[in-house]
């Protein structure tokens, strides 16, 4: 029975290294990584449906007892993250299939595409900091390479400078688990909490609580710390960038939600105001980006940014609410993003170029892509009944009760400021006039279309269906609110 | 690459021929010691990798690929597998992922010998280090 907890980590990492072997038929590759995926996928449902059901799951690996062994903890929050990556990662590689080619796919896509999903799962799973440490490891290795895939002159570019802030970054995490191992003596969350609490949180463990905010900022995307976000993203092609605007960053944004609020939540006047200032400033400065640029694929990279200030408002207001609305804002963003990505890349595949003043008219010559694009992107922009709105609602309404009256109004202007970067794709890209030529006009996308398409229709689902999910969300955030529910099903009573 | 690999240095090229086993037999005897004392496979497989390194180095590419017709990649998923394979038997006797399983054994020659599943694990590590040390080391070589 706990050896269901192993599903979403050892499918990928042992078919991404069954693939290697397949490195050169590209067939076999397909077949395998889209049986894999599905598989995959069904293992995440059944572990949402398990832990939903039964909560939290844990596994000591290797038998050894925590507070010495790295348990796997899966709580309803990892199973709900461990859930969105598969379904993103899904619609991916379905898109991947079509639009990566034969000669990239060659140099080992799939394995890494793997093995990024096993680092991203590990993350979520991990209830070990330092094993936390090895699976950002694992991701990000995997997304170096990733990133550089195709070695066009941009993406070396960007891919070194990616490199470098994020080895930075990695290294201070070491040296952020070194301070925490001295100041505590352990490095499993459970046993972190406890010692914590012992200690008391001040001086010395709110620098530490400062330096992984620093840390996980960097990968996270949070102001100051969001410069190399933008162009990385907008380099590699539309899938693997898709994977990355969806679901990488996330990860972080997790990182930040379990620290905060199993071991650093005996001060949250000053870690949480920290981050809420970070969020409002990442809102603005990331939507302001987007507002300013007029490359399609460089727009959503930007609001990327601004995506990740709201999941960092809504988590560090810090009531049942207001983190309810971040976790369905985390599931919202990464399936429209993800789709809102791959809408570029089949743009672009029609037009030929992602410069949106070098487009036009789409809308005549593919109504659908067209008015599936409308409807994600009025679902990122927040309006009803699509799941944008249900996901910016709750973080305004606690913002409110907990009276944090200026970062709910940058909130709503933000929120004005996406409806007008989305409404400016829209009118450049598919209104007017056909920019495109006849042969072109002519590009059949249905095809592409498929992989998009239910992740639109999951958007649709989840903004009708907004209450049992926003149930659901809510009993998350009771759950992590109150951190000895973890604290005891990791270390017993 | 300078022209001076590839003059014909006779002594270089039999010192190497005995050294370069002398090495694998070494980067062996680290690997199955790694259990109680220093060594194991991360150490192991980088001693392979400088072994067959030496070969290159010393002999040049092309003869080596006909000598040696192996792909590297391979041996990474391989040691991948293996590692992680032998992480489920345990889940086989319902114990958690990664349980280690040893037990004493006499063998005839050999006497009371220790067995465990972690060597195992150990072994895919060994593979995996080597061949991704030779194809990062092969890969810049390469790109000269």
């Amino acid at each position: 029975m706990t050896n269901l907890v192993l599903l979403p980590l050892l499918i990928p990492v042992i078919m991404g290294a069954v693939l290697i072997f397949f490195s050169k038929n590209e067939k076999a590759q397909k077949i395998i990584s889209g049986i894999t995926m599905i598989a995959l996928l069904i293992g995440s449902i059944t572990l949402f449906i398990a832990v939903a059901v039964n909560g939290t799951l844990v596994m000591e690996l290797g038998d050894w007892q925590p507070p010495y062994g790295i348990p796997l903890v899966i709580d309803r929050l990892a199973a709900f993250m461990l859930l969105v990556s598969a379904i993103v990662a899904t619609s991916t590689l379905f898109f991947a299939f079509k639009t990566i080619s034969p000669i990239r796919s060659r140099y080992f896509f799939y394995p890494f595409f793997f093995f990024l999903l096993t680092g991203i799962n590990g993350s979520f799973m991990t209830g070990d900091l330092f094993n936390l440490f090895v699976f950002f490891e694992v991701m990000l290795i995997s997304s170096y390479i990733l990133m550089a895939h195709g070695s066009t002159n941009f993406q070396l570019r960007e891919t070194f400078k990616y490199f470098v802030i994020n080895l930075f970054a990695s290294m201070l995490f070491l040296a952020g688990v070194a301070y925490i191992y001295a100041a505590t003596g352990t490095l499993n969350f459970a046993h972190l909490g406890v010692r914590v609490a012992e200690l008391g949180q001040d001086n010395i463990l709110n620098v530490i609580a400062v330096l992984f905010i620093v840390v996980f900022g960097i990968k996270g995307g949070l102001f100051p710390l969001y410069f190399w976000l933008p162009r990385a993203y907008t380099g590699p092609p539309t899938a693997i960038a898709a994977l990355f605007g969806g679901l990488l960053t996330k990860v972080g944004l997790y990182a930040i939600i379990r620290m905060f609020t199993v071991v650093f939540n005996h001060d949250p006047d000053f870690t949480h105001t920290v981050l809420l200032v970070m969020a409002a400033f990442t809102m603005i400065l990331g939507v302001l980006g987007a507002v300013a640029s007029y490359n399609y694929k460089s727009i959503l990279a930007y609001h990327c940014i601004s995506q990740y200030g709201y999941i960092m408002m809504g988590f560090s207001i810090f009531s049942p609410i207001a983190i309810a609305g971040a976790i369905y804002f985390i599931a919202h963003h990464s399936i429209v993003k993800t789709a809102l990505f791959q809408f570029a890349g089949v743009t672009e595949k029609i037009t030929g170029t992602s410069d949106l003043k070098k487009m036009g008219g789409v809308i005549s010559s593919h109504p659908w892509l067209a008015w599936l694009f409308f409807i994600t992107a009025m679902s990122l922009a927040g309006i009803p009944p699509l799941a944008g709105f249900f996901a910016k609602y709750p973080l305004v309404l606690g913002g409110l009760e907990e009276g944090n009256y200026i970062v709910v109004a940058v909130a709503l202007f933000v929120g004005l400021l996406t409806l007008y970067s989305m409404i400016k794709i829209m009118k450049f890209v598919y209104w007017g006039k056909a920019k495109h030529d006849e042969e072109r006009q002519k590009i059949s996308v249905r095809k592409l279309l498929y992989s998009v398409a239910p992740l639109v229709i999951l958007t649709v689902v989840i903004g009708f269906g907004a209450e049992p999910v926003l149930q659901f969300t809510t009993e998350i955030a009771d759950e992590i609110l109150d951190p000895t529910i973890y604290i005891t099903s990791v270390l017993g009573e | 690459m300078s022209m001076k690999w590839k003059t014909n240095n006779l002594l270089f090229i039999h010192i190497t021929r005995v050294t370069a086993f002398l090495i694998l037999a070494l980067s062996i005897y680290l690997f199955f010691a790694g259990h109680n004392n220093p060594g194991g496979g991360f150490i192991g497989g980088l001693m392979l990798a400088t072994s067959i390194l030496l070969l290159y180095l010393t002999f040049d590419r092309r003869k080596i690929n006909k000598m040696l017709p192996m792909n590297y990649a391979n041996w990474i998923g391989a040691g991948i597998l293996i590692s992680l394979l032998t992480g489920l038997i345990g889940t086989i006797v319902g114990k958690p992922y990664l349980t280690q399983f040893f037990d004493y054994f006499t063998l005839p020659f050999f006497g009371e010998f220790e067995l465990t599943t972690a060597v195992l694990f150990d072994f895919g590590i060994y593979l995996g280090v080597g061949g991704s040390a030779l194809i990062i080391i092969l890969a810049i070589a390469e790109d000269t």
